[in-house]
This record gives C-alpha cells, structure tokens and sequence, in this order.
C-alpha cells in the first residue's frame, strides 16, 4: 500500500486533464444547452495545432522551453477558430431547431473534423510522436512525477484560477453567469447573447487546446482518434461535477481520474476481481462511476438547484 | 414636442397567429401610463416587442423620435428603455447585489452606480437586509422588488413594469402600488402593463384596455376608472 500516494497523484493528473476538457462541456451546455459533442475534436485539434507548429513552423532542433509556449499558442489558435466557426457555422443556424438537430451535427462535425485531421495528417492514423520535455522525472518521497506531467501540474491550477476570475469579476463573467440562468432577461440587462454564446465556445475551446498539449506531453503521441474516448470522458466528469458548474467540471474531473487510477490499480488485488483489474477496464470503472452518482446525486458532485420561484 | 415612447399601428405575431393588432399609444415623460386587460390580451407581447425581444411584423415603435424596430434587445437598455419583465425573472442563483449590479450591466460610472444600490436599498430595505443573500431564496413579493430594483439600476428613461402585482399577498401588492406611486412622484416615467385594473388605473395619468390584440378604450386613468363598461368588465361590478 506504499504506493497509494503515487496512485493518487497518478489520478490527480489524469483527472486534471480531464478536467480542463469537460470545462468546455459545462460552459457551452451552461448557456446554450447543448452538448457540444464535437468538443472531443476540439482537444484533438488543439494538439495537433501544438504538432503543427513544432514540426511545420519552428526550426528543427528547437528547444521545448521555447517552443511549448508557441506550441501552446498554436493550440488554442487552432482549437478557438474551429470552436468559433462550429458555433457560427453549425450551430448558430440550429439555435431554435428541435434539440435532436444541433446533437446530430455535433456528432456528424465530430466526424468531419477526425477526417479532415487525417486528411491533412495521412500517417497520423497510428499516433504521430509528440515532442517530450528533457529532463525529469522528479521525485518528492516517494512519489515521482513524470517530466510530461509537469506542464499538466502547473497548466491545470492556472488554467481554473483564470476561469474562476473571469466569471466571478469580469462584466463579460457576470454577463455569461446571467446568460446561463435566464437568457432574455440577460439580454434586457443589455447583455450581448449571441456574444456570450461565442466567447463560451472560445473559452471552453482554449481549455481543451491547453488539455491537447498535456495529453500530448503526457502520452507523447497523439492521433486523430484521441478526441474520442477521453471526450467522453471529460463530459462524464462534467456531468459528474455537476453540469454547468465550471468548478464541478474540474472536480468531476479528478474524481473520475482518481477513482479510475485507483480502480486499475486495486480492484485485481480483491478476492475474485483478477481480471478486472487491467487498463481496459479503467474506463467501465469509469461509467460504473458515473452511473452511481447519477442514481444517488443526479444533479452532480456540485449540482444545485435553488427554488426559482415563478 | 414629440412624446417620449410612440407606437404606431403595431403588429406583432407569434407564426401565423397576430397577438397584437394594430395598436397605438404613446407615452409623455414623466406619466405613468397603464395597459389593462384580461391574460391573452397582448399587453404582455406589447412589452417585450418594446424592448426588442420580439420583432414587430408592422407598425412603428418611437423612443425620443428614434425607431427601434431593428434595435436589438440588448441595446435596447442603454438607449434608457428599462424592462420588469412579467413573472420578475430575477436570476435566481446570483446574489441580490449582483442582480441589481446586472441592471447597471452597461453602465461604468462606478460611484453613481454604488449610489443607485444605495437607493435601491432605500425603497426596498429587505433587499439590503439580504443583499449577500442568492435571489432564488426570496419570497415573491421581495423577488419583485427585486426586480423593479434592478430595472431602476440602468437609469432608465421609461421604466416598464409587466404584471408586478402577478401572484402576491394582498398586503404585498398594496406595497408595490406604493412604491409605483412613489417613483411616479419622483418623476419616473412608467409603463405599466397590468390586470388589477383598480389598482393601475388610480395611479395612471393614461390608460388603455386591450382586447385580444386590440386598444378598445382609451383615456385617463380616472375616466377608466369611472366608466361603466371597464367597471363591467375589469373591476368586477354589475
């Protein structure tokens, strides 16, 4: 059991990255209900926004502490234009169509971009190698932390603390917050909706492009199917934090992270359990997971529902 | 001089079906002018297509000369057209501060805007009281309050008011009448859509009845309160 604190921190990190993806989820689906099944692709994009420019714009050889922030430019570039035309392009068009409507184009857009990714990218079918940070890993007690895993380490807290000061404290943050609870009446506070409804794609977009870079750095490699699986994810950890709740995206996310380390690492230990114990099953233990909170705490980890007297 | 809000013939559908008809008014700075009616009347549907959150399918909609038949609903505000919106619609998860911080979303004059709080909290000290307080946790009356505090936040020129005596105790509509009376002597200029005809019409300086999309009488507010027919009809006589 010496091992719990690394498994832990294992979890930590995994959930982090599924954190900063569901956070697009619960923005996008906070204002405008949809779920934005194509956001997985967006993750997908973002990193090989990050690939583009390491392997296509900087000069062979350069180092990764100069390169990662362009990389990281290039991600949420690349991650917010296709967010932003999505929601222009595909979404927008929808707004007031039966809600079946924009879930199929999500997913049909999913598709597209997994194509148009593999278009652009022909050998990205099987994984394209991801640059790596030197160095590492690092060691505290008895836990060690992977070099990948260091851009996740200080990527994830940042990340929030920026979200959490920009809905809290901003104009644009309180006008997103009254947007979510009552659109109409948001707009005859003067609130900019349609406005909003970008900025939410924008943000949740940057998120799911700085998560691309960590899942790159962390797994070093990515491919075009990656969106897929851990898009799912991190909607299960949105829903699992409560669905439109920004600080229950991240929890969700590391509970699940937690929870599904744990599970791969345990549950063959248990009388019986030999075989459920391997990687494959992480992601049952997952939904099993989900699945609980649902029956007993449908609204979420931090789902609330305050009376909204009519 | 040209009045403050003009309607001319406004037509406003929802598909096929017109809710309103054809209907002129207009609104002089500093009256209160009322709209009764019974529920589907259109008064409702008047309101919001005012503030832009519907789209006139005819007629002209004047406010200090200036049309605003294409103006969004969200720049609606800033040209001094405040809205209360019918069923309060206060943002239930936000804190009361915040509400009324809301209604001054598009203002940045800091002090003045801390001062208006202040005045808000004047006419309504129960929101003062609870002003850390999520909105979602008032009684319906406070809710109201809150959200007529919170139309007042973006100074407006004209406020209107949609049914702010909807659901509440008698005593608690009694104090929201007063309040409206208060503003008036004030000096704020108040459209107020309503269906306690009583209560609307002694306060107005104007009023007028709608019927299924229609203005069938109108006048001032003593004139309805004395005429036979709005008796008949609205404040329940035979």
């Amino acid at each position: 059991m010496n091992e719990l604190p690394q498994q832990l921190v294992n979890g930590l990190l995994l959930g982090a990255m599924y954190g900063l993806v569901a956070i697009g989820y619960t923005m996008v689906y906070g204002i405008v209900q949809l779920i934005n099944f194509a956001h997985g692709e967006i993750f997908m994009t973002g990193a090989f926004g990050a690939l583009t420019v390491y392997a296509y714009v900087l000069p062979d050889g350069t180092s990764m502490w100069v390169a990662l922030p362009l990389m990281l430019i290039g991600a949420v570039l690349v991650a917010v234009v296709v967010a932003v035309g999505a929601e222009r392009f595909a979404y927008r068009p929808l707004r007031n169509a039966p809600r079946l409507a924009p879930l199929i184009t999500a997913i049909g857009l999913s598709l597209a971009l997994q194509q148009a990714v593999w278009a652009w990218y022909p050998e990205a079918k099987s994984a394209r190698t991801f640059p790596q940070i030197d160095g590492g890993p690092f060691h505290l007690g008895n836990v060690t932390i992977q070099t990948g895993d260091i851009f996740l380490l200080a990527a994830a807290p940042i990340s929030m603390a920026v979200l959490a000061y920009f809905v809290m404290k901003t104009r644009t943050g309180r006008g997103m917050q009254a947007t979510a609870q009552d659109p109409d009446t948001a707009k005859l506070m003067g609130v900019n909706t349609d406005r909003i409804i970008v900025i939410a794609f924008a943000l949740g977009a940057v998120f799911a492009a700085v998560g691309g870079v960590a899942y790159g750095l962390k797994y070093g490699q990515v491919d075009f199917r990656m969106g897929f699986i851990l898009g799912l994810k991190a909607f299960t950890a949105a829903v699992l934090g409560g669905i439109g709740n920004i600080y229950g995206a991240m929890i969700g996310g590391v509970v699940l992270g937690i929870a599904e380390t744990l599970a791969t690492a345990y549950i063959a230990d248990l009388p019986g359990m030999e075989k459920f114990g391997s990687q494959s099953w992480a992601d049952v233990w997952a939904f099993v997971l989900l699945i609980l909170v649902l029956l007993l705490r449908p609204q979420g980890l931090l789902g609330e529902r305050v009376a909204d007297r009519a | 001089m040209t009045a403050l809000l003009e309607v001319e013939d406004l037509r406003v559908a929802y598909g096929k079906i017109e809710a309103v008809k054809g209907i002129s008014f207009k609104v002089e700075a500093g009256e209160v002018v009322t709209l009764i009616g019974t529920n589907g009347a259109g008064k409702t549907t008047t309101l919001r297509t005012l503030s832009g959150l519907l789209r006139p399918v005819g007629g002209q909609i004047k406010f200090q000369g200036r049309s605003l038949k294409k103006t969004p609903a969200h720049q609606v505000v800033s040209l001094g057209l405040a809205h209360s919106p019918e069923g309060r619609h206060i943002f239930p998860r936000m804190t009361i501060e915040d509400n009324l911080r809301l209604g001054a979303f598009l203002r940045s004059d800091k002090q003045a805007i801390d001062k208006d709080m202040q005045r808000a909290y004047d006419l309504f000290p129960i929101l003062g009281e609870r002003r850390k307080q999520a909105a979602g946790t008032l009684s319906g009356g406070e809710q109201q309050m809150l959200a007529m505090g919170r139309a007042l936040m973006s100074q407006p020129k004209l406020l209107m008011l949609d049914e702010p005596s909807m659901g509440l105790s008698p005593i608690m509509m009694q104090k929201i009448m007063a309040t409206i009376a208060e503003l008036k002597a004030q000096g704020t200029t108040i459209l107020l859509v309503e269906q306690n005809a009583q209560a609307a019409l002694s306060l107005a300086d104007h009023g007028h009845v709608m019927e299924v999309g229609n203005i069938v009488l109108s006048g001032t507010g003593q004139d309805l309160l004395h005429d036979e027919s709005v008796r008949k009809a609205y404040l329940g006589e035979d």
